[in-house]
């Protein structure tokens, strides 16, 4: 069965049967975090496939961005929402016929279509191999930022606004601030802090009073 | 020989997954968060196949872009999630029912 096989098939299989279980227990594993683990395995292997196929700086910044970045992001949010579990899994196999159904049905379609028929070896021929110089991080650059320049400063304002918004979500304002808005202090007028009120300098000691002291001395 | 099929075939494969996961997890909102990922990959994966195969570079400027607005999207919902958990002390989603939809 191995005979005539060339090691990126080989290599090929294996990361495919790696990437196909860690899909799997992603959506089955009943721990979230095991779940988030498993989807951090699975975009590992994902970027092995890719580097068979060529593309390294994506598969480096797939390793860099999601796995560093965006998997500590879901395991923090996991592990700081204390979930009652077993209410999240009520009925979980209950949906499983329709759902194996429709995506055995969807896997047989796409099959049928991106099939060896269509898309083998015999038709779609790869490549010749790029020279030991081919950088693919060079060529990318290259086109990013001539041919795409608008595009690539558009995600960056995408990064920007989702930064934004993330931030402005969550911000929780305190109680015991001390925080003064400035527009508020520079808008204030004397009226709002200083109240005028009219009162006598000298105020008569009542008469009965006097009447009184009058009465001692005599 | 690995043909550019077998790629198309394993990204499919992937996507029926990740389908299948939606149906599966539908009360659990950091799950399905986490498949909508898997379909993004799996379609990462077409993209990359179709450009290592057609010697056209296009395809992985499309999967740059992709990942920076998966990136961005994962981050909005992952703090509505926690906006969700503060308010309502659950991320469960047959309880999110305030729009009376």
């Amino acid at each position: 069965m191995f005979e005539g096989m060339g090691f990126q098939d080989f290599v090929f299989y294996i990361f495919a049967a790696i990437l196909l279980f860690a899909g799997l227990r992603v959506i089955t594993a009943r721990n979230p975090v095991h779940a988030a683990l498993f989807l951090v395995l699975s975009f590992f292997t994902a970027a092995g496939i890719w580097l068979l196929l060529e593309a390294e700086f994506l598969a480096i910044a797939l390793v860099l961005v999601y796995v560093g970045a965006v998997m500590v992001l879901f395991l923090f949010v996991v592990m700081m929402l204390d979930i009652n579990l077993d209410r999240l899994r009520e009925g979980f196999w209950e949906y499983l016929p329709m759902a194996g159904l429709v995506g055995v049905l969807m896997a047989a379609e796409m099959v049928m279509i991106l099939g060896s028929k269509n898309f083998g070896v015999d038709k779609v021929s790869a490549p010749p191999p790029k020279p030991a110089d081919y950088s693919n991080t060079t060529e990318l650059g290259r086109v990013l930022y001539t041919d795409y320049l608008l595009p690539f400063e558009l995600a960056a304002v995408v990064l920007l606004v989702a930064i934004v918004a993330a931030i402005a979500l969550t911000l929780r304002g305190r109680k015991d601030s001390k925080f003064i808005d400035p527009a508020e202090q520079v808008k204030v007028k004397r009226s709002d802090r200083v109240r005028m009120i009219s009162m006598p300098s000298f105020k008569e000691p009542p008469a009965v009073e006097a009447a009184q002291n009058n009465k001692d001395q005599a | 020989m690995v043909g550019l099929s077998h790629f198309l075939v394993l990204g499919s494969l992937l996507f029926a997954i990740s389908v299948i996961g939606i149906f599966l997890n539908r009360k659990n909102v950091i799950v399905l968060l986490m498949a909508i990922e898997l379909m993004l990959l799996a379609v990462n994966l077409n993209f990359i196949a179709f450009a290592h195969y057609l010697n056209d570079l296009a395809g992985q400027v499309f999967v740059f872009f992709i990942l920076t607005v998966a990136a961005a999207e994962a981050a909005i919902g992952l703090a509505i999630l926690v906006l969700l958990f503060r308010n309502l002390n659950t991320i469960n989603v047959d309880d999110l029912d305030q729009l009376k939809g």
